[in-house]
């Protein structure tokens, strides 16, 4: 999956490239002959700028690919062939450095005789010298300036701040809210909701500011806004700090400092114990399974000001969840997290990953049971909650028992609209406040 | 205009080959390979003259870390200097780190690869041509034993990474500040 874009867009650009450059070459002999030959004579005059002799190599490549009827092979697959394509690189590197120093004008003068040789005993050299040839080209085209444009920004801040993440954090944090005991305040929700957004905000950019070299070597992260040097590091700090501080001070002044107090623990949870922890151990999982579980409650404390059972079983139900969830995500990604140096039970403790997870969805099951008693949702709840967490624990069990890619991917899968569903049939079957409880009854 | 050309040529080049010397200074220990993979593609780019910006290139074939061409201002302060050449060391070292790690793991994987199929008594190739490869759970065992027999190595890199990442990111800082203030500094004197 990750081998085909890239392939697929070098054999385009090589396709368009060849048939550009040639279109560009008609166009400049036919229309603006002077412009040609005044380029031609500035050469010959040994005054090569970068410029004049990027265009006539580009123009020597295309008249002996046109020569030679020769294709340019896509560029290869890095992470699998580097050292195939290393030795025949080598020949043409030599070529390579043979080549520059020559002044151009001579340069298809002196090269005809042995370039005859060439094609006569070494067909294969001279070819690779122009592959790399136009590989070289391709590839200098692939330099980008590092230069911040204003309109780039938004962009590379929501990337940075891992955007749709923070909207499944603070839609989590939104049920929270949702579900606490108490009539729904508008504006206590809407700060709850910037603040929490901040604040996630803020952690996911001082997590991609860590891993930089660890991101570049993984498939799934690759494009991070910092891996691509779209932002500089003293950027991105400033961001996470222009976030995290109103975010917590709106949480703290704005809500109660409660709140806030979750929000600051769960930052540093996230960025100074999860982040550095992946590399050291497996418990980065229990502490990354804390770290998710934390916004809901912040949204029931947001709501009510305290941290009751309520808030700890959703909180609960949140960190159960996020066991199949990772667990079933990580079994796919064994061979990134070995090379790159992460210590995951995927891959250490292969048994023990399949058994939390079906652990943890058996736990769902038996915290869907729990929410009524505690007040948080009716009795109809557990009952319309069972086939979604039976699902879920079926597909736990086919994980712990298969143990290969299709069992995971579907697990995976399954976690990623199974919360979503439970919470709005939590919401649907909320206790309604007056409403008389499994508890001990109102008077 | 003329006599510009071959001055800010001459300084190009010679700044290419010094790009090139120091990567070949910092790394005499390894494989010309690797120093070649380290410095080639960085010392091979020269960007456009006007431009006055860092250049980011395309990611290394070896360690999948982008080079980033380094632009050396006229008027560089000694801090810029600093934070630049820190810059430039921690991109080798990173690059050296990575390349070697990428390329150890794909030769012990095909090895692992090799000896597992012989094991079974399987061809290197299948009826087809093509490379046998194992399923994931028969590599799950070189994934867990590759990454034990890196691990302290990892934790040295973890260590020096973060170390080099503040360091970085505090000299931009500082850098920042000084331009701020010498921004500031000629106003000042001219409205006093």
């Amino acid at each position: 999956m990750a081998a085909s874009p890239h392939t697929l867009s070098s054999r385009l650009l090589t396709g368009w490239g060849g048939g550009c450059i040639w279109y560009l070459e008609r166009r400049a002999t036919r229309q603006s002959p002077r412009r040609f030959l005044h380029l031609l004579r500035n050469v010959s005059q040994q005054r090569v700028t970068f410029q004049h002799f990027n265009f006539l190599r580009r123009m020597y490549v295309t008249q002996l690919n046109r020569s030679l009827k020769q294709q340019i092979k896509p560029k290869p697959e890095p992470t699998e062939s580097p050292f195939l394509e290393k030795t025949s690189l080598d020949e043409a590197k030599a070529e390579i450095c043979e080549m520059r120093p020559l002044v151009p004008p001579s340069l298809p003068l002196s090269r005809k005789p042995s370039e005859k040789a060439l094609i006569e005993l070494e067909p294969a050299s001279v070819t690779e010298g122009s592959i790399a040839l136009g590989r070289e080209t391709k590839e200098e085209k692939q330099w980008k300036e590092m230069k911040l444009r204003a309109d780039d920004l938004p962009g590379i801040l929501a990337r940075l701040s891992k955007i749709k993440l923070t909207a499944l954090v603070v839609s989590t944090t939104s049920a929270g809210f949702a579900l606490a005991p108490v009539p729904f305040d508008w504006s206590c929700f809407l700060l709850t909701f910037v603040g929490t957004g901040l604040a996630s905000c803020a952690a996911n950019s001082i997590n991609q500011f860590f891993e930089v070299p660890f991101d570049s070597n993984m498939n799934r992260t690759k494009n991070r806004p910092l891996v691509r040097g779209q932002i500089s590091p003293l950027l991105a700090v400033s961001f996470a700090t222009g976030c995290a501080v109103p975010g917590v001070a709106l949480l703290t002044w704005g809500v109660n400092p409660l709140t806030g107090a979750l929000g600051l623990f769960n930052i540093f949870l996230y960025t100074c114990c999860y982040t550095p922890l992946k590399r050291v151990s497996i418990a980065n999982t229990w502490v990354g399974a804390v770290v998710g579980a934390i916004p809901p409650v912040m949204g029931w404390t947001a709501a009510t000001g305290s941290l009751d059972a309520g808030a700890c079983l959703l909180g609960g139900i949140l960190y159960s969840w996020q066991f199949p969830h990772f667990n079933a995500l990580s079994w796919g990604l064994r061979e990134d997290y070995s090379r790159g140096g992460y210590c995951m039970m995927s891959v250490t403790h292969p048994a023990l990953c399949r058994r939390v997870a079906l652990r943890h969805c058996l736990a769902l099951l038996a915290m869907c049971a729990a929410a009524p008693a505690l007040d948080v949702t009716t009795w109809t709840f557990p009952v319309i909650a069972l086939p979604i967490n039976l699902y879920i624990s079926y597909l736990g069990f086919r994980f712990y028992r298969d143990a290969d890619r299709k069992s995971s991917r579907k697990l995976f899968f399954c976690s990623l609209w199974h919360l979503p569903l439970l919470l709005l049939l939590m919401l649907t079957c909320k206790r309604r406040v007056g409403e008389e409880g499994a508890g001990a009854p109102r008077s | 205009m003329a006599s510009r050309r071959p001055a800010r040529r001459l300084v190009l080049t010679a700044f290419c080959r010094a790009f090139s010397g120091r990567g070949c200074q910092l790394a005499p220990e390894r494989g010309a390979e690797r120093r070649d993979a380290a410095s080639s593609r960085v010392s091979r780019f020269c960007p456009p003259r006007k431009s006055r910006h860092d250049w980011i290139g395309p990611p290394d074939k070896y360690s999948n870390l982008r080079p980033i061409h380094f632009y050396i201002p006229e008027n560089e302060s000694p801090l810029e200097q600093k934070l630049r050449e820190l810059r430039q060391e921690t991109q080798e070292w990173n690059q050296q780190f990575w390349a070697d790690q990428n390329l150890t793991f794909h030769k012990e994987k095909e090895e692992f690869v090799r000896l597992r199929l012989k094991a079974k008594g399987l061809d290197l190739r299948t009826e087809s041509g093509q490379k046998a490869t194992l399923n994931a759970e028969e590599m799950a065992d070189f994934y867990k034993e590759f990454l034990s027999k890196n691990f302290q190595k990892h934790m040295y890199y973890n260590r020096d990474w973060y170390k080099r990442n503040f360091a970085i990111t505090f000299f931009m800082g500082k850098v920042a500040l000084e331009r701020i203030w010498n921004k500031l500094r000629p106003k000042q004197k001219t409205s006093s």
